[in-house]
């Protein structure tokens, strides 16, 4: 064969092996996933792959509405304790398994029991679980928990196949067995996680993708590169000072959604030593320092007016942000007088926060902001596995973190403001606070819930043992071909109705 | 020459206890607790005991250390803390990765560094001499991800020519895999030229000026025999020893072309590994790329003595 035919040949190939999955979307992420089994995992990104690999019992619509999933309809005993659910009948799991009552009473003891299992404290209410019927579970409840069914929407909610389980052990990880419209093929560590369309899946005629790619690309320019040159078909996380770029792009679209988390200044207020100074203890001196900021700026300067600013542990756009606080602008006059009412001067005060450079920049702009109440930051750039003990360790004044978020409102409250909370690293505590939350976690209805968390709230906001700064957006990148595709509060990428033109 | 080599590896064994001891100290003096790394955002009190218990957290510095070399000398180089994936499967699925891409560069850095040192040292003090130097110079200041984001930008983004990162096993699809690895080739390759470059440049230069080159020119030689067999020959021996202490490094892991061509090859894995505080990873891949460099250094040594037969009467 002449060198030119050998050419031309190897061409060809290239151009059919280009073709040959013409429904391939492949996604670029901003982070390897850990280990993907849904009772095991930790990590954010972890989620958006199990979004399409593992179907949970209930999912969320974009405003935040519980809906069927797994489990077409629920309902409560009067007594808030016992949660009845009705299964799918023709669900199956990727081995072929039957997805019945069954296997969900094994998955919620898996997730219960398993020795390795992050899931254990979403489920700590479910007092066991049982079949009563072919296709239907029903829940008990040591005391009432309003906070289940977002726990079912989210990785406790996901089913494995209990045969797989039993078989596979820990290993399930690298195999995971579910039964979502996608299931596993394969997984190259720091490069790809690739999964096919299930057949036979219920709703298999609502997924129009083949196969679908997962690849990590951590640098969001590298990432961006990508999605421009046609090698990814869309992104998750577009970095803020892309998306006017991406917007006026006209062979790309940007599609955003607020998150369900926040980020802020989280105060020691308790935790060691280190509390011990005006802005741990007087709660004059950290409203001065809240009043200090101006927030739309800080969105503007930092986040090119694509976040959201924030002043509650949910974002303005969340059902369950309270009306009557709303986000307040900058008074420095204020800030100045609760300074001397509290008769601090200036005082000297050490913030740490992730060493990036956004989070840096975000920390520079809220140093010069409350330089004019009184307050000398000095930041203390750490990477992130430090940030995290000395925080526990309570080896800090002030910490600029945040939260992921959770559909549930007590997810992002109760944990880090109860007396014992479990990631209440301000150890701040007062009865009243505790006493409301474990309130609202055992009323359904959802206004009297509401009711209970402006009560919360309001003490919350005099206190403030964590300062709330802003919510973050979503914020995907897809190439034009790409159709169909929604953002969620969740920041989850769901395929359903999703096409590759 | 057989024993000369297995006294070699025999000298190796503490170097490489030595290398493990302080790589082991140097993790856990590092602050930042792998339990909570690894307990996930809500830190369950029960799991964070459980994970302690299990990786022997609690254990002292020194059972967690002997523990550990117990295994490896067992062949077992632990789990995964982050995706439970054996860390003998990640070397063994990033070192093909890493050594691909350390060839190819090489490659392109002997292809150009070498013929251009040559040249330059031939040609000292010509405009050809100063545009090498020049062109040398750049390649070893412009900094990898620079060149990196620049050559993604203008070839895949703005020509399209090539994808703009990722990784394809060679035998599954060797096209692609050349593909996906041309850009990251060459921008690791040209600071590894113009370093090559440099030092054949020099090795020559000495070499040009010795008797017996100046002999073999009034023998009447041709100047390619001059140059290639009798010059360039006494000078390969430094080129040996400086090419494998780059392919050496170029094990460790070129961590930020990886980063930037999101490449899963060694360096990826060794700063991922880092950051989640995942140690057995971080252990055996220092390990693993000790080995590396003790192997690459033997090789030059026993390079040497094929080259040079004086050195053999050493042995």
């Amino acid at each position: 064969m002449t060198t030119r035919k050998l050419f031309a040949t190897l061409l060809a190939s290239a151009a059919m092996a280009g073709s040959a999955y013409a429904a391939d979307l492949r996604i670029g992420l901003q982070e390897d996933p850990d280990v993907l089994d849904p009772d095991q995992a930790r990590t954010f990104v972890g989620r958006i792959v199990f979004e399409s690999l593992c179907d949970k019992l209930i999912n969320i619509s974009p405003d935040q509405q519980f809906i069927p999933e797994l489990a077409t309809e629920w309902s409560w005993s009067d007594d808030g304790l016992t949660l009845t659910m009705q299964l799918r009948d023709d669900a199956v799991f990727h081995d072929g398994t039957p997805l019945n009552a069954e296997a969900v009473v094994a998955n919620i003891d898996r997730s219960k029991n398993l020795p390795e299992s992050r899931r254990r404290s979403e489920l700590t209410s479910v007092e066991s679980v049982e079949a009563t019927g072919e296709f239907e579970v029903t829940f008990t409840l040591a005391n009432p928990d309003a906070t289940l069914l977002a726990q079912l929407s989210d990785r406790s909610g996901m089913m494995l196949s209990p045969a797989a389980a039993d078989a596979q052990g820990l290993g399930l990880a690298t195999n995971p067995v579910c039964s979502g419209p996608y299931r596993f093929v394969e997984r190259i560590d720091q490069d790809r996680i690739v999964l096919e369309k299930f057949a036979e899946h219920y709703n298999a005629d609502d997924y129009h993708i083949d196969r679908v790619i997962y690849l990590p690309i951590p640098d969001t320019t590298v990432r961006l590169a990508n999605l421009r040159s046609g090698d990814l078909h869309m992104l998750e996380r577009l970095a803020p000072s892309d998306a006017a770029g991406v917007q006026s792009d006209g062979s790309l679209q940007f599609v955003s959604a607020v998150s369900q988390g926040y980020q802020g200044v989280t105060v020691n207020v308790n935790n060691g030593e280190r509390a011990n100074n005006p802005f741990g203890q007087d709660a004059r001196v950290r409203k001065a320092f809240s009043l200090a900021l101006d927030r739309e700026a800080i969105n503007q300067v930092v986040f090119e007016g694509v976040y959201a600013p924030g002043n509650q542990h949910v974002p303005p756009t969340s059902p369950w942000y309270d009306d009557s606080h709303p986000v307040e602008g900058r008074d420095i006059a204020a800030a100045r007088a609760l300074m001397e009412d509290a008769g601090v001067d200036r005082m000297p005060l050490e913030i740490q926060a992730a060493n990036n450079p956004v989070q840096l920049q975000l920390m520079q702009v809220i140093q010069s902001m409350v330089a004019e109440a009184g307050f000398d930051v000095s930041i203390r750039a750490t990477e992130f596995a430090s940030m995290l003990q000395a925080q526990t360790a309570g080896d800090y004044e002030g910490s600029q973190v945040g939260w992921s978020g959770r559909t549930d409102p007590d997810g992002n409250l109760h944990a880090f403001v109860t007396c014992e909370g479990g990631l209440n690293d301000s150890r701040f505590c007062s009865e009243e606070v505790d006493r409301l939350l474990n309130a609202a976690r055992e009323v359904n209805d959802m206004d009297e819930r509401r009711a209970i968390y402006a009560e919360a709230q309001a003490i919350l906001m005099e206190e403030m043992p964590i300062i709330y700064l802003y919510h973050q957006t979503w914020l995907w990148a897809l190439r034009n071909n790409v159709t169909g595709f929604e953002g969620y509060p969740d920041g989850m990428i769901r395929l359903a109705g999703v096409r590759v033109e | 020459m057989l024993s000369y080599i297995l006294r070699r590896i025999l000298i190796a064994i503490p170097t490489l206890l030595l290398v493990s001891v302080f790589v082991f100290m140097l993790q856990k003096l590092l602050p930042g607790d792998p339990a909570l790394v690894m307990a996930g955002e809500e830190r369950d009190p029960e799991v964070l005991a459980y994970l302690r218990e299990q990786y022997r957290l609690n254990d002292p510095l020194i059972v967690q250390y002997f523990h550990w070399l117990w295994n490896v000398l067992q062949g077992d180089l632990g789990m995964s803390l982050r995706t439970q994936h054996p860390v003998t499967k990640l070397i063994a699925d990033k070192l093909p990765v890493t050594i691909q891409l350390a060839v190819m560069a090489m490659f392109f850095a002997f292809l150009v560094g070498i013929p251009a040192g040559i040249i330059s040292a031939v040609r000292k003090g010509t405009l050809i001499d100063y545009i090498a130097n020049f062109i040398a110079l750049s390649g070893l200041s412009i900094p990898n991800f620079w060149l990196g984001i620049l050559l993604i930008l203008l070839v895949s983004v703005n020509l399209g020519w090539l994808p703009a990162s990722g990784y394809e096993p060679f035998w599954r699809d060797p096209v692609r895999s050349l593909e996906t690895m041309i850009m990251p080739a060459f921008v690791l390759g040209t600071a590894l030229a113009a370093t090559l470059m440099r030092h054949t440049r020099s090795a020559m230069l000495g070499v040009l000026q010795s008797d017996y080159v100046r002999t073999a020119r009034a023998k009447g030689l041709r100047e390619k025999v001059v140059i290639l067999k009798h010059s360039f020959r006494n000078a390969v021996l430094p080129i040996v020893t400086l090419s494998a202490l780059l392919f050496g490094e170029l094990l460790a892991g070129a961590v930020l072309t990886e980063q930037i061509f999101t490449i899963p090859g060694f360096g990826k894995l060794i700063v991922d590994a880092v950051f989640n505080r995942d140690y057995a990873v971080v252990q055996g891949v220092v390990l693993c790329v000790a080995v590396g460099f003790i192997l690459m250094n033997l090789i030059a040594d026993v390079l040497y003595v094929l080259l040079n037969p004086r050195m053999r009467q050493t042995l």
